[in-house]
């Protein structure tokens, strides 16, 4: 589905990618975590344009994204929703115009379905009765949910998310992490998660992969991850004390 | 895509090198706001359509209402002042009576456009820039990139419509209250009764005068919304940034508007 081909991206005399490979399968929930700076953001940018590699590709399907232009490229975005680390929503709309912003400027549907699989999305990440505040007026965590609501509005095929759970409460944390687990049971949609949260890596992720130097050092199913002998995976999953799978399952209650 | 990937590049070996580079990010600006200008003219047939004309009204109603009462206070202060201090002098000729002709000259073609061109730079031009900035480093125009959501369809043209529009209506309101002002002054201070000033105003100021003053008004419209949008796309770095990109956009725009009135008046009256 998103395949790299030796991707590499400087940033002046930095390196962030360094000759990345790796491909993501269809349906699959694929997590990149990592200590912050290590360019997960960078990585997941080139997925959708926003950056370019300096050298390698980076292909979606059979698209090259990283040469297309124009209506192939906006085919091509078409098939991502992306949460951003912010939520990225327009301040001058309330939530329920934010979440139908990219079916009233994109498609020719009328505006009673629109607001009504608006509502429907906002009931999916919980906020259900919030649609006329205003983005001022609701927390972070809320502005990131209707940030997720708005991502997942157009159904896409695939869904980015930059840091779904960073600056949330555990409770809306786990919440969250159960709504990415349920959208690939329940709609089979691809997804790119990129995190430092190791609980909510292991719990969502079909594969995990470490980023470090530019490179995966290791890429693997949770269960493999956790069992690495990897010394810098070793000493983040230290950090989140986290001894096996054991205790992921836990911190969810299962 | 209007999302561009940050430039980096060495430190410059040594001053010829900081000159050039220099010069040509100068030439590079310019060439990217005039092709944002462009993109966003192309977009204005989408004026009226039911994704935009919102956003087209309410932009409108931002500059154009939301604008007069600062600009009224400037209009007839700027009335006020070309009428007493022309006035003063013309007194020791006993010519006090033409000053009503040279208000009015004096706003349609210069002050009218000038002054409100400058207010609306620093009041809208500078807000502009700063919504754009914000935008830019919260990510929110790399999601509408993202969503294929043009933002010089989606956030520049209303823009550009609405000064386009508004600066020369309000410059026709800026002139009719400047000669109001000077009317005031001649009457009050002057001695200049309401009508020869009137009668004097506008036996001389010609058609021609109007139209220049407007056609100026609507050429520093184009100049706040492209500079304003293209410092504000620009912005990089957080608060910082947007800062940088509100002040470059207030400073820029008033040296253009400054320069280009210069040049558009001497192509009319040579
Ligand atoms: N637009 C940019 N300009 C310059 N450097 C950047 C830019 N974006 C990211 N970087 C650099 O790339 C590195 C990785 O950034 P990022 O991917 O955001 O980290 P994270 O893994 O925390 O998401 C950082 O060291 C950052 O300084
Ligand atoms: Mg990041």
């Amino acid at each position: 589905m998103i395949r790299f081909e030796n991707v590499t991206k400087r940033f002046g005399a930095k390196t962030v990618l360094d000759g990345l490979s790796f491909e993501i399968e269809k349906g699959e929930t694929f997590v990149v975590v990592g200590t912050s700076g290590a360019g997960k953001s960078v990585s997941l940018r080139h997925m959708i344009r926003l950056l370019t590699p300096d050298a390698g590709r980076v292909w979606v399907g059979d698209d090259c994204v990283n040469e297309a232009g124009g209506k192939k490229l906006e085919r091509i975005l078409g098939r991502f929703g992306v949460l951003f680390q912010s939520g990225a929503l327009l301040q001058w709309l309330n939530v329920e115009d934010n979440v139908c912003l990219p079916l009233r400027q994109k498609s020719k549907r009328p505006d009673g379905e629109i607001r009504r699989l608006a509502a429907e999305k906002l009931a999916l990440v919980g906020l259900e009765g919030v649609g006329d505040k205003t983005p001022d007026n609701i927390s972070g965590g809320m502005r990131k949910r209707v940030g997720l609501a708005r991502a997942i509005v157009t159904e896409p095929e695939i869904i980015l998310y930059d840091e779904p759970t960073s600056g949330l409460d555990p409770v809306i944390s786990r919440q969250i992490d159960l709504l990415i687990d349920d959208l690939r049971k329940k709609l089979g949609v691809t997804s790119v998660v990129v995190t430092h949260d190791l609980y909510s890596a292991l719990y969502v992720g079909t594969r995990v992969a470490m980023l470090h130097e530019g490179k995966f050092v290791v890429c693997a199913p949770p269960e493999e991850f956790v069992a690495s002998e990897h010394p810098i995976v070793r000493d983040f999953l230290q950090a989140q004390s986290i001894a096996d799978m054991h205790d992921v399952r836990k911190a969810f209650g299962k | 895509m209007i999302t561009r990937e940050p430039h980096i590049f060495d430190p410059p070996a040594n001053v010829f090198a900081a000159a050039g580079r220099g010069i040509i990010m100068a030439c590079q600006g310019t060439g990217q706001a005039l092709l944002l200008l462009l993109g966003a003219a192309a977009q204005t047939p989408h004026l009226f359509s039911r994704k935009n004309r919102d956003d087209v009204m309410r932009q409108l109603y931002l500059v154009g209402i939301k604008s007069l009462g600062v600009v009224s206070v400037v209009a007839l202060f700027t009335g006020m002042i070309l009428a007493l201090q022309a006035g003063l002098e013309l007194r020791r000729y006993g010519q006090e009576n033409n000053i009503g002709t040279l208000v009015c000259v004096s706003m349609l073609r210069e002050m009218g456009p000038f002054m409100t061109g400058l207010v609306i730079a620093a009041s809208v031009g500078s807000a502009i820039a700063a919504q754009m900035g914000t935008m830019t480093v919260a990510e929110e125009i790399a999601a509408l990139d993202v969503m294929s959501i043009n933002p010089l369809r989606y956030l520049m043209m209303p823009r550009l419509v609405a000064l386009a529009v508004m600066l020369p209506l309000l410059t026709v309101y800026t002139n009719l209250l400047g000669i109001f002002g000077g009317a005031i002054v001649g009457a009050t201070q002057l001695g200049v009764s309401l009508e020869a000033y009137f009668d004097n105003a506008f036996r001389y100021a010609e058609n021609k005068d109007l139209y220049v003053g407007l056609f100026k008004a609507f050429l520093f419209g184009l100049i706040v919304v492209t500079v304003a949008c293209h410092q504000g796309f620009a912005a990089t770095e957080g608060a910082v940034g947007v800062g940088r990109a509100t002040r470059r956009t207030v400073i820029v725009s008033f040296l253009l508007i400054l320069v280009v009135g210069y040049f558009v008046t001497r192509m009319f009256y040579q």
